[in-house]
């Protein structure tokens, strides 16, 4: 029984590294807070981190795969813009049109109320979910290296988060906005549940952000099942040795293409988030490069390889919370924030050096080169 | 018995099955059945068919033409996974696991257990437990990762995942070459309860004991023939290694120039590597061709990696010309004079995509630079040189390396070499895949360097080859130099018995045995 725990410890070193990595910069971030260990300063990192979270989770699975995807940004941006049109919760809907080079072409009106916002959710998630299908499938049928398969849809999609917000704007609904960025005790105030939030078993919980309590959700419900399907271990199969994984039966395509799809459908998470969170939508390129970057190193700190095989998704949530503290510190410390890019480098660089000790380990140069 | 009535009680048959790739001859009309609760060996050189054999039967290649017939129908899988599920299951000699994945993720692969649609993984575990307990080897712990795991045990994992899929015709293909012999003994009791259930087995080996102690039929192989049938005990050793020679193809070879003792040159003393050189101790004269030979995978290579400074933790000591060297890296070997011909030329040979001149002139441009910069004109000269002297039939020095034959493109390998005048060369089999044309320039300029008094050590996997270009040869068997034959001694009787290290027993005395 000790011997299986060593032997998980050791498997996980890196995301163990992360965990204790962030858990000494949080408590060290609080105490150094005026006001940590505070609902409201944990309120405020929730709705910070959840969206690089959510990223650094799309990023890992086809990581995993041995594919990077250069496209979760400009998801996440597309998905934003489309929610800044489905979620602005009129009451009688809002009239969708579309204005093709003056050509004006009309979409009929997206219903409005509660009905409406939890249809423009789905349509959001389901569109990030259909653009990481299409990355799947133009690397599986098309034989594309990812790295350029998705440089390239990346660039389209960011050019339909243009074509549909040029400039910033469209709208969140305020309720949405009020109880998605908040605490439970707000949320249930908001959606009139539990007594608006007084109820007293309620109370204990009442301080925990909702973003936290989504992200957990969203590891539980989604990853985890997909982590323990055939499909899922069919991922780490193939980035771990392909040929093999191909000799022991194992639906390959498939496998891939299922990868890049839940990349897209964490993508869409986070832009649906961003959106919410800052009431617009916004077509921001350096916005987009800088979260696909950030997630790439989030999956790297969280210690998933990037050759592909080992790792996971949670330790991906803890690499991208570890960055995003780094950036809190020069808040408090009031450390000129143009220092912070040295400082993340630097963390980035230590924690991949820690998993290349392995080369030490080789017998024959030549595997080196394999 | 007779072939017809081996057809009837078979449980896999082979009709005519012939196979070639890229036009070479793999398997030509080969007819070839099993029966169940039977273990049947399959032998035959290194080339001789045997593998393209198996991986026909489990799915991997299809065959150009012939029928196979399993249990009465006829079947042909168009993948492993068809030959698995029709109960046909292969270990295979290069390792089929996934390194990041544990022992028990990798038994279980292909059909996990599952539990409302996910994998369970406690009943995973169990599984893989089992399995392992029914070969013996419960210490492997199921949690731990492949990559984690010695060889020794990652074949005793891939073992058990073959069991897992409860195969009814077994292919074991090298599959004990890593074990050690405790594990060794658990496996051959693994194959009688399996063989005394009914399952069909074949084994391939190139371990003459393990195939006389298990073995209740063997087939023999010759280029990509099946040439007999026989049972247990039909055959001595001795025939079973004379049906294994007999070669069609005679190469020719330059003559072996008549030498007093060369002058040392490289000498190996009692050099060890990560349990796969064991204390090799070898002396290569200046004028001298010395031949490595034996059954692929014995330390040949290694030992040619350990002298061009590849690997690590190599004990032992290597003397060239009188001083004592230990060579780092390739590029510290390069500096004492040591080159190597690698075993893949199309990715540690050479550079495919660049031209062949900048192929040559790789391994010595500080011998024609000034300062930091190449000069052109030196090069060109170089380049001129060694395109004459090698007779590489080329396009113009410009075009990609990868637009040339297989047998100009390994040409350009060696020219690289001579370019920076090695006192010593490595060659790892340099004559696979290529034409008898070429092969027959290969071995001439071997010689001729050898005249002007180079030091070639020469790994090649053609015992022909071996007995016409090298003036002695060291047969390699796990790790050790077993026997080092010269002058008469030199034949393919003596090697292929070396090789398998059994006593080389003469025709004659054989014979008396058999009778």
């Amino acid at each position: 029984m000790l011997d299986d725990i060593a032997i998980r410890v050791r498997q996980n070193i890196g995301i163990v590294t992360a965990v204790l990595l962030f858990t000494v910069l949080y408590l060290l971030y609080n105490f150094a807070h005026p006001r940590g260990f505070s609902s409201a300063v944990l309120v405020q990192n929730g709705d910070e981190i959840f969206a690089l979270a959510m990223l650094a989770m799309a990023q890992t699975v086809p990581v995993l795969a041995s594919g990077l995807d250069l496209s979760v940004g400009a998801v996440m941006t597309m998905v934003g813009c489309f929610a800044s049109y489905l979620l602005t919760g009129a009451a009688d809907g809002t009239p969708l049109h579309l204005d093709i080079f003056g050509l004006q072409l009309g979409l009929g009106t997206f219903p409005g109320g509660v009905s409406g916002i939890l249809l423009g959710i789905v349509v959001c998630l389901a569109t990030g979910t259909l653009a990481g299908f299409i990355n799947g499938c133009i690397v599986v049928y098309g034989r594309i290296q990812p790295i350029i398969a998705t440089l390239a849809t990346g660039a389209v999609y960011i050019g339909i988060a243009l074509f549909l917000r040029p400039t910033p704007g469209g709208k969140i609904d305020e309720d949405l906005n009020w109880a998605m960025t908040n605490s439970l005790g707000d949320f249930a105030a908001t959606v009139h549940i539990f007594d608006d939030g007084a109820a007293s078993w309620f109370a204990p919980v009442a301080w925990i952000p909702v973003p936290f309590v989504l992200l957990i959700l969203i590891a539980l419900v989604v990853w985890v099942p997909f982590r323990r399907s055939v499909l899922g271990r069919a991922v780490y199969a193939v980035g771990s040795a392909e040929g093999a994984a191909y000799m022991s039966g194992l639906p390959i395509d498939r496998a891939k293409i299922a990868a890049f799809t839940l990349a897209g459908f964490f993508a869409g998470c986070g832009g649906l988030f961003l959106a919410i969170q800052t009431s617009s939508g916004n077509a921001d390129i350096p916005q987009a490069g800088a979260y696909t970057l950030n997630s790439i190193a989030s999956v790297v700190i969280g210690g998933t390889s990037l050759l592909g095989g080992t790792g996971s998704a949670i330790g991906s949530i803890f690499g991208a919370m570890v960055l995003r503290v780094i950036s809190f510190f020069f808040r408090i410390f009031d450390i000129a924030p143009l220092l912070q890019p040295l400082f993340e480098g630097l963390i980035l660089l230590a924690a991949v050096s820690i998993g290349a000790l392995g080369v030490l380990r080789v017998k024959n140069t030549l595997e080196l080169f394999r | 018995m007779t072939d017809a009535a081996l057809t009837q009680s078979a449980f896999l048959t082979l009709s005519g099955i012939s196979k070639r790739y890229a036009g070479v001859r793999a398997l030509e009309g080969v007819d070839f059945a099993c029966e169940r609760g039977k273990i049947h060996a399959v032998l035959g050189e290194n080339g001789a068919g045997k593998s393209t054999l198996i991986k026909i039967i489990a799915g991997v290649v299809q065959p150009d033409s012939g029928t196979m017939r399993l249990g009465g129908s006829e079947v042909s899988f168009a993948t492993p996974s068809a030959a698995n599920a029709a109960g046909v299951v292969c270990i295979f000699q290069e390792l089929s696991l996934m390194p990041d994945l544990s022992v028990a993720d990798n038994i279980s692969i292909a059909s996990p257990p599952r539990r409302f649609g996910l994998i369970d993984a406690r009943a995973q575990r169990l599984r893989a437990e089992q399995l392992l307990a029914e070969i013996g080897c419960e210490d492997v712990n199921p949690l731990m990762r492949m990559r984690d795991l010695p060889l020794s045990r990652r074949q005793v994992v891939e073992i058990a995942k073959a069991l897992g899929k409860k195969p009814q015709l077994l292919i074991l293909d090298e599959a004990t070459s890593a074990l050690t012999s405790a594990d060794v003994e658990k496996v051959y009791a693994m194959l009688a309860r399996l063989k005394a259930e009914g399952v069909a087995i074949l084994y391939i080996s190139h371990r003459m004991h393990e195939v006389e102690a298990l073995a209740d039929r063997a087939s023999v192989f010759r280029n990509g023939r099946h040439i007999e049938t026989f049972d247990k005990g039909r055959r001595s050793t001795a025939d079973i290694v004379q049906l294994m020679i007999g070669r069609d193809i005679a190469a020719q070879y330059p003559p072996k120039p008549a030498r007093e003792a060369p002058k040392p040159m490289l000498d190996i003393e009692n050099l060890s590597w990560d349990k796969r050189l064991d204390r090799i101790s070898l002396r290569v004269g200046a004028g001298e061709i010395v031949g490595l030979g034996g059954l692929d995978g014995q330390g040949q290579k290694s030992l040619l990696l350990a002298l061009f400074g590849v690997l690590r933790g190599v004990s032992g000591q290597v003397t060239v010309e009188g001083r004592e060297v230990h060579p780092g890296s390739p590029a510290a070997a390069k500096s004492v004079g040591i080159a190597l011909v690698p075993e893949d030329r199309k990715t540690e040979g050479l550079m495919l995509p660049m031209s062949i001149a900048d192929n040559l002139v790789i391994a010595s441009l500080d011998a024609i630079s000034r300062g930091p910069l190449v000069d052109r004109a030196r090069e060109n000269e170089a380049i001129k040189r060694a395109i004459a002297r090698l007779q590489i039939k080329i396009g113009a020095p410009g075009d990609a390396v990868s637009t040339l034959s297989g047998g100009n493109q390994q040409k350009v390998v060696l020219a690289k070499w001579l370019m920076t005048d090695p006192r010593i060369i490595l060659l790892n089999d340099p004559t696979r895949g290529i034409d008898v044309g070429t092969k027959q320039e290969l071995y001439r300029l071997m010689r001729e360097l050898a005249d002007q008094g180079a030091a070639i050590l020469f790994y090649s996997t053609d015992y022909d080859e071996l007995i016409g270009c090298c003036d002695r040869v060291a047969i390699m068997y796990d790790g050790r130099i077993v026997r080092e034959l010269e002058g008469d001694e030199l034949t393919e009787t003596n090697i292929i018995a070396s090789a398998l290290n059994i006593d080389a027993a003469t025709p004659d005395a054989a014979g008396a045995a058999h009778a």
